[in-house]
């Protein structure tokens, strides 16, 4: 028997052993910072580091990837500009693989680090609630270009209506599910006159809390629920789950979570013969969707946080950049977000050293919290300014729909009841 | 329960899959009594292997002419780091304890997963891999796809191949002669290591056709794929009856039935719903190995073998 014990004692650790191991590796993307702007600063030049944690390899690094480089952008842009005459800016990026303990790490790491002001990101919510209470205890700003969980901002009581900020230092560029799920479940109900929707999550904290709120809103449209699932992350066979949605009769599935996954779900879908459209959220509105799926693709739709970056005249100088660059990732979905929050940050910063006469104060972290929250300008990707949630003012959704293997912007309005 | 006949298909392909694989865990084990964690890796090197040969080939050659160089890239690569792993990592601690080869297997798993993270182009996301031509079509109520015929027509050939090889070659007898007693083995003139370096290379060769299936089926592969992939197959060859290799097979496509069938029809049980669908499938795969190792402790098809040690 000392075999079979053997066998399965070495099972069990291996197991475990490989569990952790999936969570453990990081590459070092410290080398990537800028290094950018600045030569010509002047001897008094203090060198001011913003960090950013997104994910930058495997799942979700698509969209990750375009948090870092345009809160990049950025950074060359007011170093070039001399936004803050004396002060030089550095990005600083983290890798937080969309793991919430990676994140926490990182955000343990960026604030150890005296030269560190602030913070963009992350990209998930479900990392966003690991990383809040790190960045609070050391009264550090994290502006998030793309968290659309409304806990974050507004307490997990938000849905009964009373709402209660958790964390001062913590503010978003982008609007929250309570407006994007609606707006979706309103465009599929009323304008694609959909009746039975099938919703599907990722189990993450956007994904299942987008999901919830699209599913409320389309059952009191008058739409019907045919079916709900949720799947694992990560995972590539949605066979089971694909003939279900096809023996439910749904005429539109809903999905709450990444492009990693969707891209697949709507690929075996439509392999299977069913040709009913796949809608999703933010987190989904990526060219690489549209490119691993390929014609399976045509008619799904997303909802996303702001209007078309491409539409907006501002944002053309941010764009030419960032083809010019060749930056990788997608710029489309928070790549003109995470440059409005970065610069919100510069912002703040010449506020904080204004008041000052003209030096970083030695409290400046806690001093910028106040001036991020006064803050007020126009962006690239539309008006910035913060509620006393930390919520962003701008409210605008926009649907788009792949027409001839492109997003197209269908619909872009604020939601409204 | 109309839906029954496509969840079995649904579970016969993924069970493929994961027999593919499972043969190269069990024949592994069968003959030196290793787990060799770092099979998931060599399926997904066998996977990349494959893109490789595909991404350098000229452009507008077709699939079907394409086909047999991705297996035989993907083979190539995945047969010599099988081999070059037995030879450089676990020969050496042939005579070992036995936990000192099963470290040294996850540590190469890691290894393995990282050079392909880091030194493949661009494989710190998913890479597209090329699909197929043709449509899904409709056997009776069940659909199937083309990558799905290629998987499960890969399954049946390489089981047959392996079959016959083992029972009839002269090398197949040596093999089994070597499972049962590699000391003795030896002395009738069996060169064991070598027996022992084939048994890696078919474990490698297999995975490499599972891999270009997986790549086929799902039109994406990742450098982390191996890793919940070898999971799953090392959990059907303890299941079929670890060092039997029509055991590992078995244990594949039932493992496989099991996840599609739970996922789709536990929700249905009153007071179950919340036990059930796509994200609780990993659970019952699970539940269902203990059951059968309770029941059965050598497996479904293993046989109780007197302890050697």
């Amino acid at each position: 028997m000392r075999q079979r014990s053997l066998l399965i004692l070495t099972s069990v650790l291996a197991t475990g052993a490989l569990t952790l191991s999936a969570c453990g590796s990081r590459s070092d993307d410290d080398k990537k910072s800028s290094d950018g702007g600045g030569n010509s600063a002047g001897t008094s030049s203090t060198t001011v580091v913003i960090g950013v944690d997104a994910p930058l390899t495997g799942a979700n690094s698509a969209t990750g990837l375009g948090i870092q480089y345009g809160a990049q952008i950025a950074v060359d842009d007011a170093n070039t500009k001399k936004l803050v005459p004396g002060v030089t800016f550095k990005i600083k990026a983290l890798d937080d693989k969309a793991q919430p303990a990676t994140g926490q790490q990182n955000a343990t790491a960026l604030v150890a680090e005296s030269d560190v002001i602030a913070a963009v990101g992350p990209l998930n919510s479900g990392v966003a609630q690991s990383m809040q209470q790190v960045f609070d205890s050391a009264k550090m700003v994290e502006i998030s270009p793309s968290n659309t969980n409304p806990a974050l901002t507004q307490g997990k009581d938000w849905a009964t209506g009373t709402k209660t900020r958790p964390f001062k230092s913590y503010f978003r560029t982008a609007t929250t599910d309570a407006n994007q799920g609606n707006f979706a479940a309103d465009y599929a109900a009323k304008t694609l006159n959909k009746k039975n929707a099938f919703v599907v999550d990722d189990k993450q904290t956007y994904g299942a809390g987008l999901a919830g709120i699209f599913k409320g809103k389309f059952q009191s449209l008058g739409g019907k629920i045919a079916g709900t699932d949720h799947v694992n992350t990560g995972d590539s066979d949605f066979s089971t789950l694909v003939t279900k949605i096809k023996n439910s009769g749904a005429d539109i599935l809903y999905y709450g979570g990444q492009y990693d996954e969707s891209e697949l779900i709507t690929k075996q879908l439509k392999a299977a013969g069913v040709h009913i459209p796949l809608m999703g959220g933010d987190g989904m509105y990526s060219d690489t969707y549209i490119k691993t799926a390929g014609a399976a693709a045509e008619g799904d739709l997303v909802t996303s946080v702001g209007v078309p970056v491409d539409t907006l005249p501002a944002a053309k100088t941010f764009i030419d950049t960032y083809k010019a660059k060749g930056y990788p990732g997608d710029y489309g979905t928070y790549g003109g977000y995470s440059y409005d929050a970065t610069t919100a940050i510069i912002n703040g910063v010449k506020a904080v050293m204004d008041a000052n006469g003209g030096k970083l104060p030695s409290d400046a972290r806690a001093k910028l919290i106040d001036a991020v929250q006064k803050t007020d300008f126009d962006g690239i990707a539309g008006h910035v300014s913060f509620d006393e949630f930390g919520d962003t003012t701008n409210k605008q959704l926009t649907v788009y729909q792949v027409k001839s293997g492109k997003w197209v912007a269908v619909k872009t309005g604020e939601y409204t009841g | 329960m109309h839906t029954l006949p496509q969840q079995l298909a649904n579970g016969l392909f993924i069970g493929s899959m994961y027999g593919l694989i499972a043969i190269g865990y069990t024949m592994v084990y069968g003959i030196v009594q290793l787990i060799n964690f770092a099979h998931g890796e060599i399926y997904m090197t066998g996977a990349f292997g494959a893109l490789a040969v595909y991404t350098n080939l000229p452009d507008g050659m077709s699939i079907w002419a394409a086909l047999p160089l991705m297996l035989a890239g993907g083979a190539i690569v995945a047969v010599l780091i099988a081999v070059g792993a037995e030879r450089l990592a676990y020969r050496p601690l042939r005579n070992a304890p036995r936990l000192a080869p099963l470290i040294t297997a996850i540590g190469l798993s890691l290894a393995l997963q990282q050079a392909v993270f880091l030194w493949y182009p661009h494989a710190t996301a998913g890479k597209h891999f090329p699909q197929l031509p043709g449509d899904g079509f409709d056997i009776g109520s069940v659909s199937v796809a083309p990558g799905d015929i290629f998987l499960v027509v890969a399954a049946v050939v390489c089981m047959s191949a392996l079959a016959t090889f083992v029972r009839t070659s002269r090398t197949g007898r040596a093999m089994q002669a070597t499972a049962q007693d590699p000391d003795t083995a030896q002395l009738m003139g069996i060169d064991t290591n070598r027996i022992i370096v084939i048994a890696f290379a078919i474990g490698g060769l297999f995975a490499a056709v599972a891999g270009l299936a997986s790549g086929l089926k799902y039109g994406q592969i990742k450098y982390d794929m191996g890793f919940q992939a070898g999971l799953k197959a090392f959990t059907a060859a303890v299941l079929g009856g670890i060092g039997n290799i029509y055991g590992a097979m078995l244990g594949g496509v039932v493992l496989g039935i099991a996840e599609s069938c739970a996922s789709a029809y536990i929700s249905n049980i009153p007071g179950m719903q919340q036990l059930g669908g796509e994200g609780w499938k990993n659970v019952w795969a699970f539940v269902l190995l203990i059951i059968v190792l309770l029941l059965r402790p050598q497996g479904l098809l293993g046989e109780r073998v007197a302890d050697r040690a």
